[in-house]
């Protein structure tokens, strides 16, 4: 099986979750070609991820259809009957416009390897899981970022210059607001979360809980009654309406975890709740549990964590 | 000028719905779950058009791919305001079957911005938008945090990697709502009034491409007990983590 693996660049480098859909799709047991736009360092790091061919498309775009015409010729040029791209604020972009392209089904956000003709994604919110058959000769899947690890022993990979006929661009980027001075990984690639709720009190009193995130190298979020009191920012608010996060460790101090918020947070792999409340509903979604005052316990935690050195 | 707005609407489970599956796990079991309208499709995509509406003048319409059972949810969207609804009479199969019937109709219909929430609380798949943006040959902004109009040009803000994208987009275009956006409304006594004679035009499916189909559904394996850990020790809880999660 051929596979053409749209892979997002920053600074010349592959993305973390570019990687992740070139190793998915390598451990499907495709042969994998990866299609890069933009200013490329060496293969960007795809030939390590598993991908034996690079193509290159030097020309910087940023519209998303345009990306999609080029990735769809790639896929044709390349034989590939399977397209794999990160179910990231790119791949959500680019794939569904490569799906009609191709005239092929689509299968977003998976979380296990391709089996025979089906996958399986994650549906209702995370409240159950949904085995879908590709009925097409091709398809294209997005790969639900921090699902599946990154292989880095391939051999580096051949690098070909690519060109197709890209069309008229109809978006450009025109600004960008970062929301990560602090240099803390953006949530939805984040591998460790620290959250917390009303039961801070105030955004005064957010101290501790960024104490604990920098002491775990974890991004910072909140529930939503926090963004919307404008205790903290929008773009923090996890859960159902805000965003859905799936880090490995994800700590929640003060939050209740009433359903729209776990519906952001169930595909977390550990999840640790504290709270006052020993019947608050996170008890039941956590694998970790304290009951107890967050001004207490955050930064006995952050002690705690600053001992292993 | 005045605009024409499309708003995708999807009927979607309230999110306390209990999640089953009947039929060998091949089909949801809508038994006793209460539908609401999808809360990015609502709260993001059609208060967004409204306000645009406001501002700027022109008309407000929902389309729904959906059996008879979804009016409740598009007589919603008619309460809090908007002027008409489109409902094509079919079954949504999958991303690719519903937006080639959205697009179907919507080529004929000149819209200068079409909406929707950035995913639906069921499918959680993101994908209409996209496909209806390159089936209607226009430009698409996905995860939209806001959008606003001038002449001929949309600008909007967007979720990207650390922080947010300002981006431009000429008309006709395709925006996928995501928090920010706008704020909810709930409507009043004469919106939900008004909104049970405003038009709903229920059309027969055009074509239609399905790529994929679900062959089962699963549940989740039941989560394990909460381990507790005492407020006086959390170094115990660090230890759990670090030898037991492996995930410090």
């Amino acid at each position: 099986m051929n596979c053409l693996a749209f892979v997002p660049t920053k600074n010349g480098q592959a993305t973390k979750a570019g990687l992740e859909a070139v190793s998915y799709a390598t451990q499907c047991g495709a042969s994998v070609t990866a299609l890069m736009v933009g200013e490329l360092n060496g293969d960007g790091g795809a030939g390590a991820a598993g991908a034996s061919k690079v193509l290159h498309m030097a020309e910087a775009l940023q519209d998303e259809g345009q990306i999609a015409r080029v990735v769809a010729a790639a896929a044709e040029s390349e034989g590939a009957t399977l397209v794999v791209a990160p179910h990231d604020h790119v791949g959500r972009a680019v794939a569904p416009r490569v799906a009609v392209r191709l005239g092929a089904g689509m299968v977003p956000g998976v979380t296990g390897l391709i089996d025979g003709a089906s996958v399986k994604r994650n549906v209702f919110s995370g409240k159950a899981m949904a085995h879908v058959r590709m009925d097409t000769d091709t398809t294209v899947v997005t790969t639900t970022p921090n699902a599946f690890g990154v292989a880095s022993d391939g051999a580096a990979a051949s690098v070909e210059a690519f060109h197709a006929e890209a069309g008229e661009a109809r978006l450009s980027v025109t600004g960008f607001e970062s929301s990560s001075e602090d240099g803390s990984v953006p949530l939805p690639e984040a591998v460790r979360v620290v959250s917390a709720g009303r039961g801070l009190k105030g955004p005064e009193n957010w101290g501790i809980v960024e104490e604990l995130a920098q002491a775990m190298q974890a991004t910072t979020a909140c529930s939503r009654p926090v963004s919307d009191m404008g205790w903290r920012p929008h773009h923090e608010h996890v859960g159902q309406t805000g965003i859905t996060i799936r880090p490995d460790l994800y700590i929640a101090a003060g939050i209740s975890g009433a359903i729209q918020h776990l519906a952001g947070v169930n595909q977390s792999k550990v999840i640790v709740a504290i709270n006052t409340d020993p019947e608050a509903p996170f008890f039941k979604a956590a694998d970790y549990g304290i009951v107890g005052d967050a001004f207490e316990v955050l930064p006995k935690l952050t002690a705690a964590i600053k001992d292993l050195g | 000028m005045t605009m024409k707005f499309l708003v995708c609407i999807s009927k979607a489970p309230d999110t306390t719905s209990r999640i089953a599956f009947t039929e060998g796990d091949t089909q949801f079991d809508a038994n006793g779950v209460q539908f609401i309208v999808n809360p990015y499709d609502e709260w993001y995509a059609l208060v967004r058009a409204l306000e645009l509406k406001e501002q700027h003048g022109g008309t407000v319409t929902t389309i729904t791919v959906g059996e008879a059972d979804c009016d409740p949810v598009i007589r919603k969207a008619l309460a809090i305001g908007a002027d008409d609804a489109v409902r094509i009479d079919a079954q949504p199969q999958d991303a690719l079957h519903t937006a080639s019937l959205i697009a179907n109709h919507a080529k004929q219909g000149g819209y200068d911005v079409v909406l929707c929430g950035k995913e639906t609380i069921d499918h959680n798949g993101s994908v209409v938008g996209g496909m209806l943006a390159e089936m209607l040959d226009a430009a698409y902004i996905s995860l939209a945090t806001s959008l606003d109009l001038e002449g001929g040009t949309a600008k909007a803000k967007r979720e990207a990697s650390g922080g947010l994208e300002t981006v431009e987009a000429s008309l006709p275009v395709v925006v996928s709502s995501a928090k920010g956006m706008a704020e909810q409304r709930i409507p009043n006594m004469r919106g939900i009034m008004a909104a049970r004679t405003k038009p709903l035009q229920v059309v027969a499916p055009e074509g239609g491409t399905q790529g994929t189909s679900v062959a089962k559904f699963e549940l989740p394996p039941a989560k394990g007990d909460c381990k507790m850990v005492s407020a006086d020790d959390p170094s115990e809880l660090v230890r759990l983590l670090r030898e037991e999660a492996k995930v410090l």
